[in-house]
């Protein structure tokens, strides 16, 4: 978990009027950065990170020491070239690596649990704003993210229409459906049913509703891969063992893969942080900001939209993605749009996708010589 | 670039917003936008041309005509361009319809099935024509519906769509045609090329 060293952090100062209805200020929005700020400061890309994600886009990651989130997509050379782009990633407000979050602690010093307000995709995007000022930022070159990065794209955009030239939302949807809600109630039911969880102050009780936790993540991991993937992946392959044990072990790789996987988040990741991030993509649904008409969140920005899906996501299926390019071409809107071949689910735009990661940089590129 | 794709580029007149559908590797669409300053989009079935356009820095959507063109609105381009997929259609009475609904006006070529080679081959040899605008066989071929320059002059005569221009091309040759021409020019034609508004 945030371990504070080696986290650049901005104060804001100005007051941020929350969704839920509560202010907020004087608050930390943990950043870090990749490449330079040209001159003219038009080479700035502001990265959104998805619900687990956090400011270390890619190269190593000071507090698990393994590789940035999206190590496959930026760095010098790659999709997003860090040679040529400034690009920028900040810690979502909720989130545990260093931004204002509810393993803060409150005025009289008490770690804020579930008493930190509930807070919103819109209220994360605003927050983010402010890092444009505190780069001297006028107008940046893009914004991009997955999942529930791409929502914050949306969002952005929409709340700052004139503050970037290109936008970028990958494998996301306007609006959470049931069945995106569903699993991430299942998550958060896991998490508060630990006993571990004591209502949120398992901080201050010197416990960890790591098993809730764990739960949690496996549930969620399924929903990012897809059925083929799975399947061509551990089949029915057993784990170290020549044959079924008939007992309730790992029998199956799968299984331990992802008690694997459960595990290894519990220690970069809080709990309270997963209910508050999962509630606020829950809450998503842009076209309600506008009486139902999607168009209207884009109607006053020139920008020009890209949009990516994958084949095999089934979490943020091709056809949502498609509901914001018929939102954007009925206002007459600059948007392209492709459908990426991939059997890798919804995580498709964290790997090795070569299709995917060729159309990002060529629409990135193509655009920059545009400018 | 194809003398085809020279004269719809022609037709064009600058600083217009075109919509090519079935842009394939967006060849027409750089063309449209580096000459003629075209704000130009493509719509494309497949992922590979797509791929290729967005190389290009080109805007386009991955979809199908037959289902993707309704999410437009009316008259939002100038210019609609449609070449040599009309008959690659389940529906191409539709598709006609919606890119005149799109379009202010549409550009649209056909494989002109009238043209000699075409009744030569089928005639003397008695197998499905092959020639260098129709060159697949019949049973890997993407046409389903296809048609003579007469077949579509009177198509579009009888659904009241105005014809602005026609134009009959033959290798480097185009010349226009008219009603007391047009059984020369589907007999010659390897193309026909319309520009229409309805």
């Amino acid at each position: 978990m945030n371990t504070e060293k080696n986290i650049k952090t901005l104060i804001v100062k100005k007051p941020l009027k929350l969704d839920c209805g509560k202010t907020i200020k004087d608050f930390p929005i943990a950043y870090e950065t990749y490449g330079s700020l040209n001159s003219k400061k038009d080479n700035a890309i502001l990265v959104f990170h998805a619900l687990t994600g956090d400011q270390f886009v890619t190269g190593i990651n000071p507090s698990t020491n393994k590789e940035g989130w999206w190590s496959y997509a930026v760095g010098p050379d790659k999709a997003i070239d860090t040679n040529k782009y400034f690009v920028i990633c900040s810690n979502v407000i909720g989130g545990c690596m260093g931004s204002y979050g509810p393993s803060h602690k409150d005025h009289d010093q008490k770690i804020f649990g579930t008493n930190f307000p509930v807070i919103t995709i819109n209220d994360m995007v605003n927050a983010q704003y402010n890092l444009l000022d505190h780069f001297g930022i006028d107008k940046l070159f893009s914004i991009t993210g997955g999942s529930m990065g791409g929502m914050q794209v949306l969002q952005f955009i929409s709340n700052f229409p004139d503050k970037s030239k290109t936008v970028i939302p990958i494998a996301t949807t306007s609006s959470h459906s049931a069945q995106n809600i569903a699993f991430n109630e299942l998550g958060r039911q896991a998490i508060t049913a630990d006993s571990n969880w004591k209502d949120g102050n398992y901080t201050s009780n010197d416990t960890n509703p790591g098993k809730g936790l764990a739960v949690a993540r496996m549930a969620a991991h399924i929903t990012y891969l897809s059925k083929k993937g799975l399947q061509e992946k551990f089949g029915r392959k057993l784990q170290e063992r020549e044959d079924l044990k008939f007992g309730f072990d790992a029998d199956f790789q799968i299984e331990s893969y992802l008690r694997y996987q459960g595990s290894v988040f519990v220690d970069r990741f809080d709990a309270n942080s997963y209910l508050y991030i999962t509630r606020a993509m829950d809450y998503f649904d842009l076209a309600k900001q506008f009486n139902g008409n999607l168009s209207e969140a884009f109607i006053n920005t020139n920008a020009k939209f890209f949009i990516i899906s994958f084949t095999s996501d089934w979490l943020y299926p091709t056809q949502e993605n498609k509901d914001i390019v018929i939102a954007l071409n009925s206002i007459g809107a600059d948007v392209g749009f492709v459908e990426i071949e991939s059997d890798k689910g919804h995580d498709s735009f964290l790997l090795d996708v070569p299709n995917f990661l060729s159309a990002l940089k060529n629409f990135l590129d193509k655009s920059y010589e545009e400018n | 670039m194809k003398n085809e794709f020279q004269v719809i580029a022609d037709l064009i007149e600058k600083d217009k917003k075109v919509l090519d559908v079935g842009c394939a590797d967006g060849t027409l669409m750089k063309f449209l936008k580096d000459n003629k300053n075209i704000n130009i989009r493509g719509l494309e079935i497949s992922k590979e041309k797509v791929q290729e356009c967005i190389a290009k820095g080109l805007t386009v959507i991955e979809g199908n005509a037959e289902k993707d063109l309704k999410q437009f609105p009316d008259k939002s381009f100038d210019y609609v361009v449609l070449s040599q997929t009309l008959q690659a259609f389940l529906n191409p009475e539709l598709v006609l319809d919606e890119l005149l609904r799109v379009g202010k006006k549409a550009i649209v070529t056909i494989p002109n099935f009238g043209y000699w080679k075409v009744r030569f081959h089928l005639l003397f040899k008695g197998t499905m024509p092959i020639t260098k605008t129709l060159p697949d066989e019949w049973y890997n071929t993407q046409n389903l519906h296809m048609c003579t320059i007469k077949d579509f002059f009177h198509f579009i005569k009888s659904k009241d769509i105005k014809i602005f221009k026609s134009l009959a091309l033959n290798n480097l040759n185009k010349s226009t045609i008219n009603q007391s021409n047009l059984g020369v020019k589907n007999l010659f034609a390897d193309l026909g090329i319309f520009l229409i508004e309805k």
